[in-house]
């Protein structure tokens, strides 16, 4: 079955599995794994050059032909830091797409709406593409699209729990109410986390430690792109409606000695 | 003189171009982003940008993130 491309901001990606580019065993391990999901968009964090240190850079190891690349604002607490780092991230990499991260907690990496919603308003009125990590509420959602963001997207569960989809009603609400793309960014730990959240509707899925911190993150990537492509047929082929009891799927009448 | 480079004293003769110092540390500066004094800066401006005496400037490239 021919699916539509997954579209933000007018840019089409045949892929709706967006992967990350930390904690893996190793470079060559990521770029293995980043060939067998099948993502076409990578997140990388911005963070000072450590001096008198190696040469090597994680651009190094990233095709940047193949590969959209989606700097993240990971680890600000507040919209001016998200703000300086996304400037940033943009003179980096010379694209104006920003994933959109201001923490509110450290404990639980959730996100500080009030500040969020903030930052969004600043960089789009710079002119970035924002695509914030939010929490799975459908007002905060609301207000982050009314703030000009290109995707909303929320988190099945806190960053790097593996927890699966927490709350499916609220992200079958956010994804009813949208305008833009929903992308389900975190908590995702294993393939039917990842096939759950795309059969709730959504637009897309982006994941980091469910692949990098997997035993073997190659075979766990290819997981997760047929469980992406699975979630996303299921939704699109209608499911069955849920009932307490069976019906028959063989015909009733002729059973031998009847 | 002395400058604040990442967050941290750093000693270098100067004043001097952005270029300069980048290419001091050994950095390919098509790699990173440079701010001075809190501004971000184009690549064209590294060349023609100059850091002097007390100024701050922060180096950043890309690492693997989520």
């Amino acid at each position: 079955m021919a699916d539509s491309p997954l579209v933000i901001a007018g840019r089409p990606f045949r892929s709706r599995l967006i992967v990350g580019t930390g904690k893996y065993p190793s470079n060559a391990i990521m770029v293995r794994a980043h060939e067998a999901s099948g993502a076409e968009m990578v997140t990388v964090a911005v963070r000072r050059v450590e001096l008198n240190r190696s040469r090597e850079s994680l651009l190094d190891h990233i095709d940047t032909e193949r590969y959209f690349l989606l700097p993240n604002t990971a680890g600000c607490y507040t919209a001016d830091d998200a703000v300086r780092a996304a400037r940033l991230g943009r003179e980096a990499g010379l694209s104006n797409w920003v994933k959109l991260e201001v923490i509110g907690d450290e404990k639980t990496l959730f996100p500080d709406n009030e500040a969020l919603v903030e930052a969004t308003r600043i960089l789009v009125g710079e002119g970035f593409v924002v695509l914030p990590y939010t929490n799975d509420d459908p007002v905060t959602c609301r207000k982050l699209e009314d703030a000009g963001a290109a995707a909303v997207m929320p988190l099945g569960a806190p960053i790097g729990s593996g927890l699966g989809v927490q709350n499916p009603n609220n992200i079958g609400l956010i994804q009813e109410a949208a305008g833009v793309p929903v992308i389900v960014d975190a908590g995702v730990g294993t393939a039917s986390d990842a096939a759950v959240a795309m059969e709730l509707g959504i637009d897309g899925v982006l994941m980091n430690t469910g692949i990098a911190g997997a035993d073997d993150p190659v075979a766990m990537a290819e997981a997760m792109k047929l469980a992406v492509r699975a979630g996303r047929l299921a939704h699109l082929a209608g499911r069955i409606p849920r009932k307490r009891y069976a019906t028959a799927s063989s015909p009733l009448e002729g059973v031998v000695g009847s | 003189m002395t400058i604040l480079l990442n967050g941290e004293s750093f000693q270098t003769d100067g004043p001097l171009s952005v270029s300069r110092l980048l290419d001091g540390l050994d950095i390919d500066p098509r790699r990173v982003a440079v701010e001075h004094n809190r501004t971000v800066l184009k690549k064209a401006a590294y060349g023609i940008t100059v850091v002097r005496e007390g100024d701050e400037v922060e180096v950043v490239n890309f690492v693997g993130g989520g």
